[in-house]
């Protein structure tokens, strides 16, 4: 465990990464970045995978299973739904012609 | 082989690295494409160097439970039709949500009868140290947030999908969703402060999840989008917190950036529908009756 602190700067910057991350962001992005971002928290897989990893009663495997089967779909899908939306911005860059 | 450890944090310092850069160059239309990579590397990365963390029980129904959920969402995601992705979006969004539930469920259900030796516990954290009422109010507060982001999410993917085209409004219906969740909320006070009954928890989970239920329902199809982006901000802050717990800084960094960014987000995309976000969320309440 991090440090009570230290935790709490982490979280205080990670915060300001993301709102600056999407301050300017134009509006025909909105959706494929709110996709991303979905996919991004898709890391929570790692941690339903350290919980089943620990697990020691049926009950606790059982959650934990569910947990790491919950969060390889929302990494998964998220890659795959994130990355057939951004495809619709091939023909926008440079060199590309403009739809 | 003691420098596992050093490599397995580099490779989540990495991880969070990239999601950063990726998410950057999403937020660009001539460099959105790449992005999506860069995140996706970093996924990886992370998700492998978890399989190499020592100490790790369960290996085999680990890697086919990695298995089965990556092809199952990987499989529905490439034949949805494209006018069909906000749905995906929520479904994906509820099942993360779900997963961060799940590590608090886990965590929770794994202290029950160790409730007196509590602060002997700290089976989850990385380097053994004893877990206290922060490390216990986290994982409930990460569990409450990812509960009412999956099933909020689930309705959400009901609605869009055209399962569910009607709105449920009813008199007297903000006094009850404000009832639900105050009790929920009790619920997880009295886990917090260490009442770890299994009767508790489920109670708990039963709320919470009810509670992103009947907040969503008499939400409209039309405004889904601006929920959708708020659960995934939800889900993103029940990451981060159950990222706190398990002491798992890529989870705390994706977490935190994922619910700053969502939240910003929403606001920007109810502001482009010209709503305010307590509009939509709160709108349909509104005068006696409801109207439909």
């Amino acid at each position: 465990m991090l440090d009570g602190f230290l935790a709490l700067y982490v979280f205080m910057l990670a915060a300001f990464t993301g709102y600056e991350i999407i301050a300017r962001v134009p509006v025909i992005l909105h959706t494929p970045l709110m996709s991303g971002s979905n996919f991004v928290h898709g890391i929570v897989l790692v941690g339903a995978m350290i919980a089943l990893g620990h697990a020691q009663t049926p009950l606790e495997i059982g959650i934990g299973f569910a947990g790491v089967l919950l969060g390889a779909g929302n990494a998964a899908g998220g890659y795959v739904v994130t990355e057939r939306m951004l495809e619709m911005f091939k023909s926008s860059r440079p060199g590309g012609e403009a739809r | 082989m003691a420098w596992l450890p050093g490599a397995i944090k580099a490779c989540y310092f990495l991880a969070a690295l990239l999601f950063i850069l990726g998410l950057k160059r999403m937020s660009s239309p001539r460099t959105a494409r790449g992005g999506i990579v860069w995140a996706g590397v970093g996924m990886a990365l992370a998700v492998a160097a978890t399989f190499a963390l020592p100490g790790l029980a369960h290996r085999g129904p680990m890697l086919a439970a990695v298995l089965l959920g990556t092809a199952v969402a990987w499989w529905s995601g490439r034949r949805v039709a494209m006018t069909a992705m906000p749905q995906m979006v929520a479904l994906y969004n509820g099942m993360g949500g779900g997963a961060a539930a799940a590590i608090g469920g886990a965590e929770l259900v794994g202290y029950v009868g160790t409730a007196i030796t509590l602060l002997d516990g700290g089976r989850f954290t990385a380097d053994g140290q004893a877990p206290g009422t922060t490390q216990l109010a986290l994982a409930v507060l990460g569990a409450l947030i990812g509960a009412v982001s999956f099933s909020g999410s689930l309705v959400a993917f009901a609605k869009l999908q055209g399962w569910l085209d009607r709105r449920f409004v009813f008199r007297g219906q903000r006094a009850l969703n404000l009832l639900v969740f105050a009790l929920a909320v009790a619920a997880g006070v009295a886990l917090a402060s260490g009442l770890l009954a299994p009767g508790l928890i489920a109670g708990f989970f039963a709320l919470a999840l009810l509670f992103g239920l009947m907040m969503t329902l008499p939400i409209g199809g039309a405004d889904m989008p601006v929920v959708i982006s708020l659960y995934n901000a939800f889900t993103g802050l029940a990451v981060a917190f159950e990222g706190f717990v398990l002491g798992n800084e890529a989870m705390i960094i994706a977490g935190t950036v994922v619910g700053a960014a969502g939240t910003l987000l929403t606001q920007l995309m109810a502001k482009a529908m010209n709503r305010s976000l307590g509009n939509v969320l709160f709108g349909s309440f509104g005068g006696a009756g409801g109207g439909t």
